[in-house]
């Protein structure tokens, strides 16, 4: 059982959830509103304190724990990966010929959402507004151009549509990359192009064709969710479990059941079953235990205010810690940009 | 145990024991019900019978024609049909036409009627077969349409969905819907109070040939017989003694020897002693005499005797047979109907006329037949009118009358009866309007509702509640929350799910089964029978058929008898205890729906029959023929006892409910959880279904519409009903699941206003297709010209085509794929500016001249060309349709509404990043301001997000069915293996500020519907634009480019507030200010200047005033009123 904490120290570092609402939501460690704490801003202080754990990472997924920073600050690096780190997304279709059952404009969408794996960090923004044609600096040209046919080679009672026709699915592996200018030199080895070959974009009957060209550019999430780099990226706090007095057996049992798998255990103490929390991070804070009137006096969740488990799933243009660490990048930039703003406003005066 | 016995009867201990076994899976009955019913099922039928049998009673009835030139001549008709649906290739040349290529074409879908004839021509008889007379519109997916009974991929070759319901006509192109009339029954005696509260009976008696109402009235004390016919009321003693019956006894003895009815009676048989009638001579003279006469020319000429004695047979309760003036069965039913309104004065138990059993439901087949018998006895009159004309005059050729039968006027007045709607049909003065709707096809369930909606006859304006209210007798027959709101609230009513509408069928083996079963003939009786307690008079679809001694077996034999499948399943029986009467019904129009029988307190149906069903062993035919389900229609239903669960089946019980969501309609059942809402909400949903966008049919790219809505990526619910799945809901679905957080945001959610996630419109969320379409035909005219259309005009210099012609092909008409914006061409057509034949002797010009008459696109917004169509129609002129689309995102101001009534326009759109998300990274797709519960009160919706979550989390669907479906308690446990919180309250964290909210929310997917209603429709303003010619003010409405009005009650403000310079800018100067010269000498108008009365100038001044007030002066003038106006200066 741990240490009950102080009660300004839970004000000021936890968030806790009670049956019908959360309470202490908000940061309340402003320089000079607690006394005998001092919370004025310190450098040093903050590199003690502040951690970084990465817990989990693959191709496409991370998950870190972030520690010791200011909600804004980790909101501020989730609402840039949604929304500010560029991507690469086809932007232009010029559509020659779409003989088949799906609408020009339809199609046009379905292809905008495909992920494109080329790395924005190598090319530059087209200029917004202007008619003229891309070039090799700031375009990415793809072709699909397909058209289906009937396989000779059916069987005569086949009804399969797989069986009876080629190419009457087109996915996203049809997409294929046209280089412009030096691009295929540069690029000889990006292999750019859609990440998923898998997506399907549209379906063919014999006699049917797509004769398309798309333009990708890079792009903000913020302007349209197709150059968001990631499916998603959020962050939870890390649960945090005391038991405010010991719990044991069929109680202890209960109380396991509320919760998630792995959070609570059960250990043998003198030959009783005592609950104990052994990884509280597991938990999905369902609360389900508040609904036990029993219980519910006996546990005080909580969350860390200040840990952050961070997920960030990419769509696989860019690996999920490259995005960290260029949506890091941006918030940096927009720092900049505010100083010398500042100074230039202070330069003027 | 005496008092057990008493109420379990002879049942045996061990039968008594036996639970009552739940048949767990007996909603299976329901698909094989619809499997051969149908939802349409009414109108097929009811068509069928109209093209099969009706059809030949009506030629039958109809049959011979003769002239009175010629007595030798006649026609006879031997055989009538109706054929497959074809068009006219060539002439004489058909082919067998689709109703996809109606559609497409313009044309209408209909079928040849031919007729096998006999008839003279001069002294040889001759026989023809197959001569057509007319087209009949079909019904698709009748028994002559193309679709029957072919399989779905026969319907795609058609071009045709195989989940469209039919039971519609193709008129014109147009999908046209005959609109389930109801009536109250005909034939039937209905006791009533009038406004004084005086007690009478009328009958509105209908047969083939006439309709006739007859009424009995009570005026201080004595009873009459009140008509149309009849100048006055004819004293009931009278009448009977006209009909024969002269002894005041036997009179007495027909109506009832008890006391108190002798008692009421009396003072009407001294009505008759007190005229001096005695004998039946008497009595006729004195009916005669009361005759309005009105036609009655031509035919020989009659005595007053036999008009009376003609009209008492054949016109006052027409429905009556009278055989050589036999009156006995009439005067039985007089005598009836007599005491029937004694009975009732007494203690005021009058017959409601609300009640559901009273009303009959006319439906497409009974209404055409109306309307061909019409066409066809005009048809015939006006053949004998040819035929009387040409025959006395002498020709080379002898009269040969099949070159006289015109086709086109039973084709057009079919074809305009279908696409107006008016029926008027002369023979019974019925002038109805609105009897055929356009078939809506905004989403597939108003298609489908529209084919199950019923229109009653009633005034809508009347503020009666009576008609309108909800009957307990309309249970289980109608949605009872399907109406619309407004006027026609209660009046326009829908068909639940399993009621099912029956058709005229022959009575000729019933009677004679009934006269079998001990029922004694009326024309036996002497009268004094029918007033004994034990006796109960039969009737047969309103007609007296006899009396029955022991009614109880009478009544389990016949539905023994029906269970046995002797008697056709629809014919129902049922007693009226204090009436005593016996009612037969085999008549079309009732409603009735299958029910399970329940023997000994065990339902029927078990769980192996079951088992069969769902194993394809058995079909729901089986079952109605092994007497394990049986139909029953309103009146039966009241004779039985029906328990709604198995548990709720005690000894008496007759019957079992077979599923009870079955009562709610096809709209009513797309609503999951509708028993945990308030009912207005379940209404509000059953209009709004209707409006929702989504997929219309499996043919719908290939319809070109004039507007139809789809759905970019349409969803199926999470949670869904079993009536979704009955209806094939799922396949044609009208909406999207969205994850919806009810909480507060912005403020922009105020007044029902949802905010959504631009990421998730970014993504395909809401985003829908607009179709319309453009449509020209090129005719020929008579003076041998026709419309041509004209390649783009090019610009001189560049050799380009002219940017209104920028879209243009070469042939003039636009190509597919391109983008269309306001004002540009479709097509460029031109038109000879002449186009009547010239006059005889003036010159024509040798090269016709031609004018531009282009089809423009009109548009705030750009259109992209789907297709082009090139074809003719049926008149042979070229037929150009062109189909537009138009893709659009939802923006702020589009209407969406989830399945409980619970609409909202969108009132912000917030990136994503703002957006609120739950632990697991999930941001909202639509947040929902949870002031939209507590007044509404929809529990449903709040379950149908849980299921929703629990569904999602699980992988499966998850059931909303009314009175059933997925317990909540069931889902929470889902959601807490899931680990989530039990009550579907999520921890969320703020996006803007990245701290969590105080509240948990209440978070999960909802199916949401986007409504047709979109801003983009809909906005307009206008600076300055066009005025009316007339008045010069603004004109009207958007389609108008119209002002926005200052209407009456703003303008009260602006007076009330005294801002009069205001109000004359507003009303007068940016509306119809005029400059107008006025004489001050004589107060009229002059004109530049000058007065034209006093011929001068000097009094004249100028001065402004509304066009409008002018244009009043002008008009009161020209009606010889002189408006003078009186000037003044103002400073004086």
């Amino acid at each position: 059982m741990a240490v009950p904490m102080s009660n300004v120290d839970e004000i000021r570092d936890r968030v806790i959830l009670g049956e019908f609402g959360v309470k202490n939501v908000h940061s309340t460690d402003f320089p000079g509103n607690y006394p005998g704490y001092d919370d004025t801003w310190d450098l040093k202080k903050f590199k003690k304190n502040f951690r970084l754990d990465v817990v989990h990472m693959d191709e496409n997924t991370l998950e870190f724990d972030m520690v010791g920073i200011d909600a804004a600050i980790a909101n501020a690096f989730r609402r840039i990966l949604l929304a500010e780190v560029p991507t690469i997304a086809v932007e232009k279709v010029f559509i020659y010929n779409n003989t088949s059952i799906i609408q020009d404009e339809i199609l046009a969408h379905r292809l905008g959402l495909v992920p494109i794996k080329a790395d924005p960090r190598l090319f530059e923004y087209r200029n917004t507004g202007g008619e003229e044609e891309g070039t090799e600096i700031d375009t990415v040209q793809l072709q699909l151009k397909i058209k289906c046919t009937r396989n000779p080679r059916a069987s005569k009672d086949a009804s399969d549509p797989k069986e009876l026709y080629l190419n009457h699915m087109v996915y996203s592996r049809d997409m294929k990359w046209v280089p412009i200018g030096n691009q295929a030199d540069v690029f000889a080895d990006a292999n750019i192009g859609p990440v998923h070959g898998d997506i399907l974009l549209a379906q063919l009957r014999p006699g049917q064709e797509l004769d398309i060209v798309m333009h990708c550019v890079k792009g903000l999430g913020k302007d349209h969710a197709k150059f968001s780099p990631v499916a998603t990226a959020s962050y939870r706090l890390l649960p945090d479990i005391t038991l405010l007095q010991t719990i044991e057996g069929e109680k202890a049992e209960r109380l396991k059941r509320c919760f998630s798998p792995g959070v609570i255990e059960l250990e043998d103490v003198d030959g009783k079953k005592v609950a104990k929390v052994v990884n509280s991070r597991l938990d999905t804070c369902s609360r389900e235990v508040l609904r036990h009137d029993d219980l519910k006096s006996l546990v005080k969740l909580g969350r860390v205010r200040d840990h952050f488990i961070f997920s960030v799933e990419s769509t696989g243009i860019l690996p999920p810690d490259v995005l960290v660490s260029e949506a890091v990048n941006v918030l940096i930039a927009k720092c900049q940009k505010f100083l010398s703003e500042l100074d230039s406003v202070a330069e003027m005066e | 145990m005496d008092l057990l016995k008493e109420d379990f009867g002879d049942l045996s201990p061990q039968q008594l024991a036996a639970p009552v076994d739940t048949v767990e899976e007996k909603w299976k009955l329901l698909p094989a019900f619809l499997k051969i019913k149908g939802l349409v099922k009414q109108h097929i039928d009811s068509f069928n019978y109209f093209i099969n049998v009706e059809i030949k009673k009506i030629m039958k009835a109809n049959e011979k024609i003769t002239s009175d030139a010629d007595p030798m001549w006649y026609l006879k008709y031997l055989n009538i049909y109706v054929g497959m649906p074809d068009v006219e290739e060539s002439f004489n040349v058909t082919r067998p036409v689709s109703p996809h290529e109606c559609r497409l074409r313009d044309m209408t879908y209909s079928a040849p009627i031919t007729v096998d004839i006999e008839y003279t021509r001069g002294s040889q008889r001759i026989i023809r077969n197959a001569l057509p007379i007319g087209r009949m519109p079909i019904m698709l997916r009748s028994s002559n349409c193309v679709l029957s009974g072919k399989t779905p991929m026969e319907f795609s070759k058609l071009n045709e969905c195989p989940l469209d319901p039919g039971g519609y006509f193709i008129v014109k192109g147009q999908e046209k819907v005959i609109l389930i009339q109801e009536q109250l029954s005909k034939n039937r005696i209905i006791v009533e109070q009038d406004r004084k509260g005086a007690v009478g009976a009328s009958v509105t008696s209908s047969t083939h040939e006439k309709k006739s109402r007859t009424n009995m009235i009570v005026k201080q004390g004595r009873f009459y017989l009140k008509h149309n016919t009849l100048s006055e009321d004819a004293p009931i003693g009278i009448i009977f003694k006209a009909m024969g019956v002269e002894s005041d006894q036997e009179i007495v003895q027909m109506i009832g020897t008890e006391e108190h009815v002798m008692a009421a009676f009396a003072p009407s048989l001294e009505e008759c002693q007190k005229a001096q009638i005695f004998t039946q001579t008497q009595a006729l003279k004195y009916i005669g005499n009361k005759v309005r006469r009105q036609r009655m020319w031509g035919g020989p000429k009659k005595t007053k005797m036999e008009e009376a004695r003609e009209l008492l047979a054949s016109t006052i309760l027409t429905h009556v047979p009278v055989k050589e003036f036999n009156f006995r069965a009439k005067c039985i039913y007089l005598a009836v109907m007599v005491r029937r309104v004694i009975l009732a004065q007494g203690n005021n138990k009058v017959d409601d006329r609300d009640y559901y059993g009273n009303k009959r439901l006319e439906l497409a087949g009974q209404l055409l037949s109306l309307l061909f018998e019409d066409l066809f006895k005009k048809f015939n009159s006006e053949l004998k009118k040819i035929a009387d004309q040409i025959i006395p005059k002498q020709r080379a050729a002898q009269f040969d009358v099949v070159k006289h039968m015109r086709q086109d006027q039973i084709t057009n007045g079919m074809v305009n009866a279908i696409s107006t709607g008016n029926w008027s049909l002369k023979r019974f003065k019925m002038d109805r309007q609105g009897v055929t709707q356009v078939l809506s096809r905004l989403s597939f369930i108003s298609a489908l509702g529209m084919m199950t909606r019923i229109s009653s006859q009633f005034e809508k304006t009347r503020k009666v509640s009576g008609p309108r209210s909800l009957q307990p007798s309309q249970w289980g027959m109608l949605c009872p929350s399907d109406t619309p709101e407004g006027e026609a609230c209660g009046l326009v009513k829908n068909l639940a799910l399993m009621t099912h509408i029956t058709t005229d069928m022959e009575d000729g083996p019933i009677i004679k089964l009934a006269f079998n079963l001990g029922v004694e003939d009326v024309n036996l009786l002497c009268g004094e029978e029918l007033s004994y307690p034990s006796v109960f008079l039969v009737f047969l679809n309103g007609n007296i058929l006899g009396v029955i001694r022991d009614h109880h077996k009478l009544i389990n034999t016949f539905r023994l008898m029906r269970r046995a499948g002797f008697i056709n399943e629809f014919v129902s029986i049922s007693t009226n205890v204090t009436d005593r009467c016996v009612y037969i019904s085999s008549d079309g129009g009732r409603l009735c729906r299958p029910y399970i029988i329940v023997k000994n307190g065990q339902p029927a149906v078990k769980n192996k029959h079951i088992e069969e069903l769902s194993q394809g062993y058995r079909s729901f035919e089986d079952f109605l023929h092994e007497g394990l389900v049986e139909y029953l229609d309103v009146n039966e239903e009241n004779d039985c006892s029906i328990a709604l669960y198995e548990h709720m089946i005690t000894k008496d019980t007759t019957h079992l409910e077979i599923e009870p969501f079955t009562l709610l309609g096809v709209c009513a059942g797309l609503i999951p959880y509708p028993h945990h809402n308030q009912s207005p909400r379940n209404t509000y949903q059953c209009a709004m279904g209707k409006q929702a966008m989504g997929t219309i049919g499996y043919n719908q790219r290939n319809r070109i519409d004039t507007l139809m809505y789809l759905l970019a990526y349409p969803q199926r619910p999470m949670v869904k009903t079993k009536t979704i799945e009955l209806i094939d809901f799922e396949k044609l679905p009208a909406g999207q699941n969205a994850t919806v957080a009810v909480m507060s945001y912005s403020g922009y959610d105020i007044e029902d206003a949802l905010v959504l996630n631009k990421a998730s419109l970014d993504r395909g969320f809401g985003r829908c297709l607009v179709y319309k379409n453009a449509k020209c035909t090129l005719r020929r005219y008579t003076n041998q010209t026709f419309d041509k259309v004209m390649g783009p005009m090019l610009d001189a210099e560049t050799r380009k085509p002219i940017w209104r012609h920028s879209i243009l092909d070469a042939d003039g008409i636009c190509s597919p794929g391109e983008r269309v914006e306001n004002k540009q061409v479709l097509v460029n057509k031109s038109m000879p500016t002449v186009t009547q034949t010239p006059l005889e002797g003036s010159t024509q010009p040798s090269q016709p001249q031609y004018r531009d008459v282009p089809i423009t696109y009109k548009g705030s917004t750009d259109s992209y060309i789907e297709k082009v169509m090139i074809s003719s129609n049926a008149e042979d002129a070229f037929l150009v349709k062109i189909l537009l689309r138009q893709t659009r995102r939802p923006e702020i101001g589009d209407k969406f509404s989830s399945r409980h009534g619970q609409k909202g326009v969108c009132g912000l759109i917030v990136p994503q990043e703002d957006m609120p998300f739950c632990d697991s990274g999930i941001c909202p797709d639509i947040i929902m301001n949870p002031h939209g519960y507590p007044s509404r009160m929809t529990v449903g919706k709040l379950i149908e997000l849980l299921a929703g979550k629990a569904g999602v989390l699980d992988g499966r669907f998850h059931y909303g069915t009314a009175f059933g479906g997925s317990k909540v308690k069931d889902v929470c446990e889902d959601l807490i293996r899931y680990g989530y919180n039990y009550q579907g309250k999520d921890f969320v964290t703020s996006g803007i500020t990245g701290e969590p909210l105080e509240a948990y929310i209440y978070f999960g997917p909802v199916y949401y519907q986007k409504l047709k209603h979109m801003v983009l429709d809909k906005m307009h303003a206008r600076a300055r634009g066009p005025r009316a010619v007339l008045t010069r003010q603004p004109t009207e409405g958007r389609s108008r480019d119209g002002g926005l009005r200052l209407g009456e009650m703003e303008r009260d403000c602006l007076i009330g507030y005294g801002a009069s310079m205001l109000l004359l800018e507003r009303l007068m100067i940016s509306s119809d200010a005029f400059e107008v010269d006025v004489c001050g000498q004589c107060g009229l108008l002059g004109y530049s200047g000058w007065c034209h009365y006093c011929k001068s100038s000097c009094h004249v001044s100028s001065l402004r005033i509304p066009y409008a007030c002018k244009l009043l002066f002008q008009e009161l003038q020209s009606m010889n009123i002189v408006p003078r106006l009186k000037l003044s200066r103002y400073n004086e």
